[in-house]
């Protein structure tokens, strides 16, 4: 018999806390399927064949199971899927690139420079984290459309050099705050300099600020929508989100081609379920440090 | 001589400060260029019409004049936007905060409970949207189909205006993990003595649930509130994917009317000004939560009175 001793500490009878015990899996049972069946449903559905995709009530086990699904996602003609994966990483690479070295320098300076005019700037960063972007949107498609920029991945990699964006300049100043200080000294007197002590001693220390950031930051460009969107026209500059948009639409109303679909979809979350089964620590500190979500 | 000694002391004095600048210039120039500018150019548009291939021209308060009496869509958004936000924040919260109290329990296999509750927050976007949106199919969806297993003959989803707007905040719940994983935080934070003490006293686990629990996770949950609150009000991806604002306007969110008029339209100018009309209900939704917090929300530090 196990024994789920809950917290409330107040049963004295050990019928009555078996009981409890019992309720209680039973309701993480419970949620728990509802959970993850969205998953198992999206998986069965991809490995359909695209008659018993409607069937009603559904088959849970396809057969047979068809994982050329995935091949034919693929090599559609009107949605290259190789071409639109390969943008994404490239986007993505590049800019998660930009948004840790640029925000972590930016941040050092924060943390560890003293100089005139840092904390008014620092009061300006917090305020920015306010400023919701549609504000900015508009006239920054203009900006990059007066660049020429418009059908180019510049946009949505250039910006992100600029100083990352508030909230990482902020997670790399507070984990930079929380180095002792002594260490910039005893470097200095070695003869360090400001560039040689971000780049080899406080950054190299700055490993969680670093994971946790580039998971958000991953999260937050290969998940992007919006930015592509508005950017991007044509198909061999597509990113995945994109391309996903290509597919539903070509089935036309009523006829999606749902086993695709689910398809090409699961192979879009794969890299970031990845992502999170080997980083899962990261990802609650930084839910719970930060209070941020992808 | 002089005049070189001068500059001499003044580079001096500005030497010890150069490397901090140096070090956050990449900020400062993208703050100018992408976040200040703009702001700037986005007032101005906002009284121009600008359609993007002429110049913008001067029109004054012509586009909020428009938004407030001719716009038809523009007050069916708001209240699509508002009703997502109240209806789907509370029941976030609540949802969030039963789950981590559940999981903050002593049971087996803690980390792996606690993993599947938060899988469904860590991916989000089209896939996710596409992926809701197969399951609200009417015909052959998975909502259905567990509505079929209770014996619910399950409504036609995100093709009926009435049932459309639930089944995103539905949709929304399944990534509740993410708030849940902040309660769970709070939840250990708060000191077993206290739980002790209100036991030495008498109170019952409903009333230490009540007195002790609420009020030390209060703060807890206002940043869930407004985090929650902000991300709901800029709702976007779904609606687009799933719906387009669909069907009879009933997914028509703010951000949805923005995107619109600015891309598919190309009425910049007037999509500036919806866009700052959106701040400004966000910045005083906001305000209005921390403004009430002080009612409801415990800080363990602070004196009351003062």
């Amino acid at each position: 018999m196990s024994d789920p001793k809950p917290a409330s500490r107040t049963s004295p009878l050990f019928l009555g806390r078996v009981i409890q015990g019992f309720g209680l899996y039973l309701l993480l049972c419970m949620g728990a399927f509802l959970f993850l069946i969205p998953f198992v449903w999206m998986i069965s559905t991809a490995l359909k064949e695209a008659g018993d995709v409607m069937k009603f009530p559904p088959e849970w086990i396809p057969q047979p199971i068809l994982w050329s699904n995935f091949e034919e996602a693929f090599t559609q003609d009107y949605a290259p899927f190789d071409i639109f994966f390969r943008n994404t990483i490239v986007i993505t690479v590049t800019a998660v690139f930009g948004q840790l070295l640029s925000a972590s320098l930016v941040g050092f300076s924060f943390a560890r420079l003293r100089w005139w005019g840092r904390d008014y700037l620092f009061l300006i960063v917090l305020a920015t984290m306010m400023l919701p972007y549609q504000v900015t949107l508009i006239p920054v498609f203009v900006l990059m459309k007066t660049l020429g920029w418009i059908d180019t991945l510049l946009p949505l990699i250039v910006p992100f050099y600029l100083g990352g964006g508030a909230f990482y300049i902020f997670l790399f100043r507070q984990f930079m705050m929380t180095i002792p200080l002594e260490l910039d000294d005893a470097a200095r007197i070695d003869g360090c300099g400001t560039l040689r002590l971000y780049a080899r001693i406080i950054l190299p220390l700055s490993g969680p600020a670093l994971a946790t950031a580039s998971i958000f930051s991953f999260l937050a460009h290969w998940n992007d929508f919006i930015g592509p969107l508005i950017y991007l026209n044509s198909v061999s500059n597509y990113t995945l989100s994109l391309g996903l948009r290509i597919l539903q639409g070509y089935g036309g109303y009523g006829i999606q081609r749902w086993n695709l679909l689910m398809a090409a979809s699961l192979f879009a979350m794969l890299p970031v379920l990845l992502l999170f089964f080997f980083s899962q620590k990261y990802f609650i500190r930084g839910i719970v440090t930060y209070g941020v979500k992808g | 001589m002089t005049r070189a000694v001068r500059s001499k002391s003044l580079y001096a004095a500005m030497r010890p400060h150069m490397a901090g600048w140096l070090c956050a210039s990449p900020w400062i120039l993208g703050f100018l260029v992408f976040t200040l500018g703009p702001m700037l150019w986005s007032i101005y548009y906002s009284f121009t019409e600008y359609p993007l291939i002429r110049a913008p021209v001067w029109v004054g308060l012509d586009n909020f004049r428009y938004m407030l009496r001719e716009d038809k869509f523009f007050y069916n958004s708001l209240r699509v936007t508002t009703l997502y936000a109240v209806v789907g924040v509370p029941l976030h919260l609540v949802v969030g905060f039963l789950m981590a109290l559940l999981l903050n329990q002593r049971i087996r296999y803690i980390a792996l409970w606690r993993t599947i509750y938060f899988l469904p927050s860590v991916v989000s976007g089209v896939a996710v949207a596409l992926l809701w949106q197969w399951i609200f199919n009417s015909d052959f969806g998975l909502a259905n189909w567990l509505l079929g297993l209770v014996g619910i003959d399950g409504p036609s989803w995100l093709l009926s205006p009435t049932w459309a707007l639930p089944a995103l905040i539905i949709m929304s719940l399944w990534g509740v993990g993410g708030s849940m994983v902040i309660f769970i935080a709070g939840l250990q934070g708060v000191p077993v003595s206290l739980y002790e003490a209100a036991e030495m006293d008498g109170a019952n686990a409903l009333r230490r649930f009540w007195h002790v629990t609420i009020p030390m996770v209060s703060p807890v949950i206002l940043f869930n509130l407004i985090i929650g609150l902000i991300a709901a009000l800029q709702t976007f991806t779904q609606a687009f994917i799933m719906t387009a604002g669909g069907p009879r306007q009933s997914t028509h969110f703010f951000m949805l009317h923005l995107y619109n008029n600015a891309f598919q339209w190309l009425k910049m100018g007037y999509a500036s000004a919806l866009a700052w009309i959106l701040f400004a209900y966000i910045l005083v939704a906001t305000l209005f939560v921390i403004r009430s917090s002080s009612m409801w929300v415990f800080y363990a530090g602070e004196i009351k009175g003062r």
